[in-house]
């Protein structure tokens, strides 16, 4: 278990450090901080400067150490727009996009994992059939239609919430809205389908021959059987709290992670936009982790064996 | 002594395709049915539709009576009563039968809870009992296992000792031995007929293996195309088959003695339910067949020794293959 263990945390670190090597140099290869920052009319010596001062005229392998480097003692740099500290302004858009994506997981999960349940026990019935259409529609509308659409109703033909902004709570229900349609579908998809399988499974048969209650049947005998699946997808919804609000943030105006990323990236403003990275391979990582943790608990096949 | 288990015109059909066409079959208390017949004929079909275990796409007509007590299309609470409590079924792969997330010892306590109400320690130490009854070795130590850390034939042990849990009066065992190798078959079925006599239960037992049905059955009925082709007492029926169907299944066999001779395998195959032939679904395959029987089905009708038998062309009654009997159980 131990060594379960520090074989996925190994793995964890070395992924962070992947996401993290891919952006240092995708961000650097593709356009220069200084130029967009100053403008295209600066003169070439206070270009040379402010390269000088971001220690941007050093080789890449240098300027790689260096950020490895500080990253290690804890700093994550300092914003080229205004000098504040690079994780001071991540940190502070967090809560808002947590507070559109946090109830927006709770919504996938107490609408998509039920109605996927239901509609597997009740297959081919016309709720079934509702709960296939209403699923595919709700993960491949892409989210900045859905938003429109959402804000075409809700906003305009009924004037009940605001079509965007950050304010009260009500500015906050279109936009978790959106984010949650399409994990609704894919989780009521794939609850169905794992459920499905598992019912049809002959140790669904040897219980009910044995002549437990259905109930207990589906809860205690079905259930924990599909749950693997069901993580695995929650799992990586969990991992997208923080990066899963993008367009969403965009389309609503909503001051969150989301929004701050696509600033800092056509500013080219490298530190943040790598703090941003960070903060989300870290999340992603964590999350995989303990969707890997949970397999063994949920499974006993999958504990103690080597990740593949 | 009366019957336990009554099955009048029972009929299945999936989709509005018949698979199983008005079968009556009876069970006497404490007696070993045997149920042979080609892949498909409908033997697990007749056990599930009984106990009520079909998907709900399957439509089931006809009457299956436990005692004063109506099982087909019955409510889900009597038949749960019924299930593991007066009949217990165990099935052929038993690797994938038990619940692979849940502790071999807990899938026991279960079925012990739901029949006779014992709980905590009474639950263990019962189970306990029952898995050495049928042969798991070290049980005490193996109670929290997971079922893949055990091997096919225990697997079907514990299946086994899962369907004692209920004391039922009844234990269908649908091909409880295909998936396992010879030796293993060998001790589960010594094992069933041994638990049969110690626990006075009856059993159906489905297979394909005749021999298996000799060592273990009293009484055989063989099942051809969703239908009771013929039915008697073990003896009789593998010493003189008489429905040509009958016949084929013992020439396919292996002789374990003697001289190493051809299989004769039945020809053809088993019709598809779909488009069942015209007149007696054998005839196709069969080497006696008339004009009739390609027109006609025959019923299955009492004979004069007592066996029942549904050809119109049967093989003669008696002396033509004494071989038969001594092949199957030597
Ligand atoms: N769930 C189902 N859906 C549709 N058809 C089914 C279903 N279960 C059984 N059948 C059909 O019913 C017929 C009888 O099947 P059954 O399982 O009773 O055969 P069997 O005699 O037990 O064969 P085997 O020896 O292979 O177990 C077959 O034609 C089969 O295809
Ligand atoms: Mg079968």
């Amino acid at each position: 278990m131990i060594r379960f263990i520090s074989l996925r945390l190994f793995r964890a670190a070395l992924t962070v450090l992947a996401v993290m090597t891919f952006a240092f140099v995708v961000l650097r290869m593709s356009g220069d901080p200084a130029q967009v920052l100053l403008g295209p009319d600066v003169p070439q010596n206070v270009i040379d400067d402010f390269r000088a001062d971001w220690g941007l005229d050093k080789p890449l392998w240098r300027q790689y150490l260096a950020y490895l480097g500080a990253i290690l003692t804890g700093d994550f740099g300092l914003s080229m727009r205004g000098g504040a500290p690079a994780l001071d302004l991540v940190l502070e858009r967090v809560p808002a996009t947590l507070i559109l994506t946090i109830p927006a997981l709770f919504l996938k999960l107490s609408i998509g994992i039920p109605a996927g349940i239901y509609a597997a026990l009740h297959r081919d019935s016309t709720i079934d059939r509702g709960v296939i259409v209403l699923a595919i529609l709700g993960f491949t509308v892409p989210s900045f239609v859905m938003g429109l659409v959402l804000v075409l109703i809700f906003s305009i033909q009924l004037g009940l919430l605001p079509s965007g902004g950050f304010g009260t709570w009500l500015h906050a229900i279109l936009p978790a809205l959106t984010i949650s349609v399409g994990g609704i579908g894919l989780l009521a998809r794939f609850s169905r389908s794992a459920m499905i399988e598992v019912m049809g499974q002959p140790f669904i048969r040897t219980a009910s021959a044995k002549g437990v209650k259905w109930r207990d049947v589906v809860w205690g005998h079905a259930l924990p059987n599909a749950a693997v699946p069901i993580v695995t997808i929650v799992g990586f919804m969990v991992g997208s709290l923080i990066a899963g609000a993008v367009v969403v943030e965009t389309i609503f105006s909503w001051p969150g992670i989301g929004r701050l990323l696509i600033v800092s990236v056509s500013n080219r403003d490298l530190a943040v936009v790598q703090c941003i990275l960070l903060l989300i391979a870290a999340v992603m990582v964590c999350s995989n982790l303990i969707v890997d943790l949970l397999y063994g608990w949920l499974d006993p096949r999958l504990r103690a064996q080597p990740a593949h | 002594m009366g019957n336990l288990v009554e099955i009048r015109n029972l009929s299945v059909s999936f989709d509005g395709v018949p698979v199983l066409h008005s079968v009556d079959l009876q069970v006497a208390q404490g007696e070993a049915l045997g149920l042979v017949g080609e892949s498909g004929c409908g033997k697990s079909v007749t056990w599930l539709a009984a106990l009520g275990l079909l998907p709900s796409k399957a439509t089931i007509t006809g009457s299956v009576t436990l005692g004063q007590t109506e099982l087909v299309n019955a409510p889900r609470p009597a038949l749960e009563n019924v299930r593991g409590g007066r009949i217990a079924m165990i099935f052929q792969d038993p690797s994938s039968a038990l619940n692979p997330v849940i502790q071999v010892g807990r899938q026991m306590t279960e079925a012990l809870k739901l029949h006779r109400g014992l709980r905590g320690n009474a639950a263990r130490t019962e189970a306990l009992r029952l898995m050495d009854l049928v042969g798991i070795p070290d049980a005490k130590g193996r109670f929290n296992l997971y079922p893949h850390e055990f091997s096919g034939g225990q697997c079907q042990r514990i299946m086994i000792a899962m369907a004692l849990a209920g004391e039922p009066d009844l234990l269908i065992a649908d091909e409880p031995t295909t998936a396992l190798d010879a030796t293993i078959q060998a001790q589960i079925l010594d094992l069933l007929a041994r638990l049969r006599e110690e626990m006075r239960m009856g059993l159906v037992f489905i297979s394909h293996d005749l021999g298996a049905v000799a060592q273990v059955c009293e009484r055989v009925s063989v099942m051809y195309a969703g239908r009771i082709v013929e039915q008697g007492p073990v003896a009789q029926l593998f010493d003189r088959p008489r429905h040509p169907y009958t016949r084929g299944l013992f020439d396919a066999i292996p002789r374990l003695d003697g001289p190493r001779t051809l299989l004769a395998p039945i020809p053809g195959t088993v019709p598809d339910p779909y488009n069942l032939p015209m007149g007696c679904a054998f005839s196709p395959r069969c080497s006696h067949a008339q004009d009739f029987c390609h027109k006609e089905r025959p019923e299955l009708l009492r004979q004069r020794d007592g066996r029942a038998l549904a050809c119109a062309y049967p093989l003669p009654e008696a002396g033509a293959h004494k071989t038969t009997m001594e092949k199957v159980t030597s």
